[in-house]
């Protein structure tokens, strides 16, 4: 097992109170695992990815562990975390293309990078790695603004993992791509996991489509829980989380016409983290509600690796 | 009826400098009442140029675009009938007013005899119209609502006009899937109040859903247009394949884009236009294949 | 973004939809600690400016009226001079003289900087390329050097013409900034929803990009102000300063000059040092309150 969150939970600190952000998340990442995590904007997914790098100055680790290839993180201790961070688990945030200095050349920006982490640089194993995500030796003496969004984000992918984590975990790195440069770079994340160079994934979006093509098994979160777990044929065509059922069927396909069959999207919001409502979160949404979801639903092992959190899925 | 007579757009680059780069290469489609026509294209494509043009926002280099037989012209007169949604609904709304002011200011310029009390049930209905909760929504300030709500108010405040043609820029690509299909059933519905409705996306599978007719843009210039069910039944340009292929699908591998052998264009004859209509509302660009007399770069 | 609950619902809205941003920033206006404090302190300072120098028995400040570089004292509140001016007297005719060149040479400058800026900003093109050619002209003209020679040949007389001298200088780093912001504003979708809505350029620069603006421009105010104010200064320093009258630099000035430091003549120097930074400090701090009241995310402390 490379990667083991067990009941993390992560507070935000708000003027209003504590937001939970992360209420009781648990999970394993397999060697070898590429795991899709899904959900609404404000289910708490990109808060994950962010807690196992580093909690920003509002973040508070409130309980849970994560144990990563066997040590336990440090989660709450920034300098503590310092060993791990790029060395072992890595990061390409959501709008990483934008976070590339402009006025460098992307070479001398890997040079300065590895430098400040006291690394130096295998040229001959950079350019084997820019080939491997689809890029040419020459980006490096190109300037950020002169590479397409996709070929950015995937060089960034080429910089996060040069240490060879053991986790990458990919933050939305493809929603603001046009389909054609997703498809790169969801080919380069593979890529980059079959040559061995990072053991696992976690890949953090809201497009379902795209995770089916990317994930080995998908997360599917809501309100800062765990919804339904499972591998990704299991949850793609068996769903058994209503709120997983009602996210599949939003999804347009291609060839889907509102003239034959208008699809239907999710009635309300998420409920508030600052005071998230007792019992099921999603009850006030799910069409299958009843009296007995006032009670938290326990996350159940209902088949092989296929866990879900609600009443009405045993 | 919306009509674009082989628009262009050029943009200089700087006041004084001699560059230029075409963003919209002689673009031609027509949009009727009740019809949505997408727009797919990637980024750089100039689908977005083409929806400020149809606005008026930006003017075009050369070309004509004509809204039921007059030129667009911006101005009062014609954003009473034209209006637009775009991208980000949070920098569609000044955030030091509250998200209603939208509301105030179409009031102001279209209905200033309207006494305040019809005025706020209008507004009511409008807001009712694109199902939201009055109460929820109003008085409040953009970021204290979320994207969806954000994006519906705007579709409330486009119905408080005359509206005959809407242009919705990306109004889907910063909201989530379960938001993001009721959005697009509210489109859906606008049009079959006899809208014309301009929808712009690079998602194709967005594209397809609502719309009759669909124009694909790449650099600029159209590659293949025409009805949507003809275009990505039996796509003949090779960009619109290469397109259709990239598109995720939820549970089926992607595919690589079955190659074009011959080029529909050229086979057409090649007369001369830009586009050879293959059968009844099916047009497509030259293929630029090797062989090609010409190449559509 | 998610959805959070407004902390206070205000009452439903349905009756009133038109919103009403001036009523209701006044309502946050009154409540706000800094504004309040920094408004106070300069209304008072305003105050003591404008009657002060009605309630001295003498009209001229610079009369050697008491005795020479005396302590404060019940006759003379702030001391004299070396010579026997009545440093209180100096001050209140100081605050009006420096008020006024702040003033107007703030708001020369302030309007200036906005018409040039906003348009510059908003228009772009070749409105941009000339407005910008003129700013950098009138930015790179050694300012200083140009009042000494303006001052020199012209004789100023009064605080009222240096303040319009130096308003007329002091505008370019202003106008540069308002440009920049307003690239960047005009840019958002809401600009291109008001044009949709049929307002016009002016409109649109004074009710959707200069309110997004507005603690900004009261900053860059505030700065040209307090500028203006030194800027008099230096000029009173070399003796090219208004003939006529007192300012709290030219008493900041003589005190420097006649050493009041080393001879230990803390009233000499203190009132005035005190006036100007009393002036500037609570003009910036009624601006982070301004900052509060004008935009509503920073309200919900």
């Amino acid at each position: 097992m490379t990667l083991t969150v067990n009941d993390l939970r992560v507070h935000y600190r708000t003027l209003r109170g504590e937001v939970r952000a992360l209420d009781g998340v648990g999970f394993d990442l397999a060697d070898g695992e590429i795991l899709g995590l899904a959900g609404e904007s404000g289910c708490g997914k990109t808060t994950l990815g962010k807690s196992l790098i580093r909690l920003d100055g509002r973040m508070r680790h409130v309980g849970g562990t994560v144990t990563l290839d066997g040590d336990e993180l440090p989660l709450s201790d920034d300098r503590a975390m310092n060993a791990y961070r790029f060395h072992k688990i890595s990061l390409v945030p959501q709008y990483s293309m934008s976070a590339l200095n402009p006025t460098r050349r992307i070479g001398r920006m890997i040079r300065e990078l590895l430098a400040s982490r006291g690394v130096t640089v295998d040229t001959d194993e950079l350019h084997r790695r820019l080939a491997l995500v689809g890029l040419e030796r020459d980006v490096l003496d190109r300037y950020p603004i002169e590479l397409s969004g996709g070929m950015k984000q995937r060089a960034v992918m080429v910089i996060s993992t040069l240490l060879d984590p053991s986790v990458l975990i990919a933050d939305e790195v493809t929603s603001a791509l046009d389909v054609s440069n997703q498809q790169a770079v969801v080919g380069a994340l593979t890529g980059l996991r079959d040559k061995g160079l990072v053991t696992s994934m976690i890949f953090v979006t809201h497009d379902l489509g795209l995770t089916s093509h990317i994930a080995d098994s998908i997360m599917v979160m809501y309100a800062g829980k765990l919804a339904e777990k499972a591998p990704t044929r299991t949850l793609t065509t068996e769903p058994r989380h209503p709120y997983t059922k009602m996210l599949i069927g939003s999804l347009p396909q291609v060839g889907a016409r509102y003239k034959d069959k208008p699809l239907s999207g999710i009635e309300g919001s998420p409920p508030s983290l600052l005071n998230p409502p007792l019992g099921c979160r999603f009850r006030d949404r799910c069409p299958l509600a009843d009296a007995r979801c006032a009670e938290e639903p326990p996350v159940v092992e209902i088949a092989p690796r296929h866990s879900v959190a609600c009443w009405k899925a045993a | 009826m919306l009509t674009l007579d082989r628009v262009t757009k050029t943009f200089r680059a700087g006041a004084f400098g001699g560059g230029s780069t075409t963003a919209v290469d002689r673009v031609s489609f027509e949009a009727a009442p009740g019809e949505l026509v997408s727009l797919i294209g990637e980024s750089g494509s100039g689908k977005s140029t083409i929806g400020r043009m149809v606005l008026g926002l930006t003017r075009a280099s050369s070309g004509s675009l004509t809204l039921d037989g007059e030129q667009v012209r911006p101005g009062k007169d014609f954003y009473r009938r034209v209006q637009g949604v775009f991208q980000d609904p949070f920098s569609c709304y000044n955030p030091v007013f509250k998200a209603d002011r939208v509301f105030a200011l179409v009031r102001r310029a279209y209905h200033p005899g309207v006494p305040d009390k019809e005025w706020a049930d209008r507004v009511e209905k409008a807001v009712r119209d694109v199902r939201l909760d009055p109460g929820q929504v109003l008085g409040r300030y953009p970021h204290q609502l979320s994207g969806g709500q954000l994006q519906r108010l705007l579709i409330a405040r486009a119905l408080l006009l005359d509206l005959r043609f809407l242009v919705a820029d990306e109004i889907t690509s910063m909201l989530d899937a379960s938001t993001r299909i009721d959005v697009l059933n509210l489109l859906a519905g606008l049009k079959e109040r006899g809208l014309g409705v301009l929808y712009i996306t690079h998602d194709l599978s967005l594209g397809t859903y609502l719309a009759e007719r669909t124009v694909v843009l790449r650099n600029g210039r159209v590659v293949e247009r025409g009805d949507t069910q003809k275009v990505f039944g039996n796509p003949l340009h090779p960009y619109t394949r290469t397109l259709l292929a990239a598109v995720p699908r939820l549970n089926e591998p992607w595919t690589s884009a079955e190659p074009v052998e011959v080029c529909a264009f050229h086979e057409g004859g090649a007369p001369d236009t830009d586009l050879y209509e293959t059968e009844p509302d099916h047009f497509v660009a030259c293929a630029g294949l090797p062989d090609c007399g010409r190449t559509s770069a | 973004m998610s959805t959070l609950p407004d902390p206070a619902p205000e009452a439903p809205s349905a009756e009133v939809p038109v919103a009403k941003p001036g009523r209701e920033s006044l309502h946050y206006a009154v409540r706000n600690p800094k504004l309040i404090i920094g408004v106070t302190l300069v209304l008072i300072l305003l105050a003591i400016g404008v009657v002060g120098p009605m309630l001295l028995d003498s009209g001229n400040p610079n009369e050697y009226v008491g005795p020479q570089a005396a302590a404060p004292d019940g006759t003379y509140w702030m001391g004299t001079t070396t010579f026997g001016q009545d440093v209180y007297a100096q001050f209140v005719h100081g605050l009006r003289a420096t008020f006024l060149v702040g003033v107007v040479g703030g708001a020369i400058a302030a309007v200036i900087a906005m018409v040039v800026g906003f348009l510059a900003g908003y228009r772009g093109g070749v409105t941009d390329e000339i407005l910008n050619m003129l700013t950098n002209v009138v930015l790179v003209i050694p300012a200083l050097a140009v009042l000494l020679i303006i001052n020199a040949y012209m004789g100023v007389r009064s605080v009222a013409v240096q303040g319009l001298f130096i308003g007329l200088t002091s505008w370019p780093w202003a106008a540069r900034a308002i440009r920049a912001q307003t690239f960047s504003l005009r840019t958002r979708e809401f600009v291109d929803l008001a044009r949709l809505s049929g307002s016009g350029t002016w409109r649109i620069v004074f009710r959707e990009i200069a309110p997004n603006m507005s603690s900004y421009l009261f900053m860059m105010f505030i700065l040209l102000f307090g500028g203006s104010i030194l800027i008099a200064s230096s000029l009173d320093f070399i003796g090219l300063g208004p003939t006529e009258g007192v300012s709290l630099g030219l008493m900041l000035q003589s005190a420097q000059q006649w050493s009041a430091l080393q001879l230990g003549m803390w009233w000499w120097f203190i009132p005035p040092g005190a006036g100007i930074t009393a002036i500037v400090g609570a003009l910036y701090v009624a601006n982070v309150g301004l900052d509060e009241v004008f935009n509503p995310k920073l309200r919900e402390s």
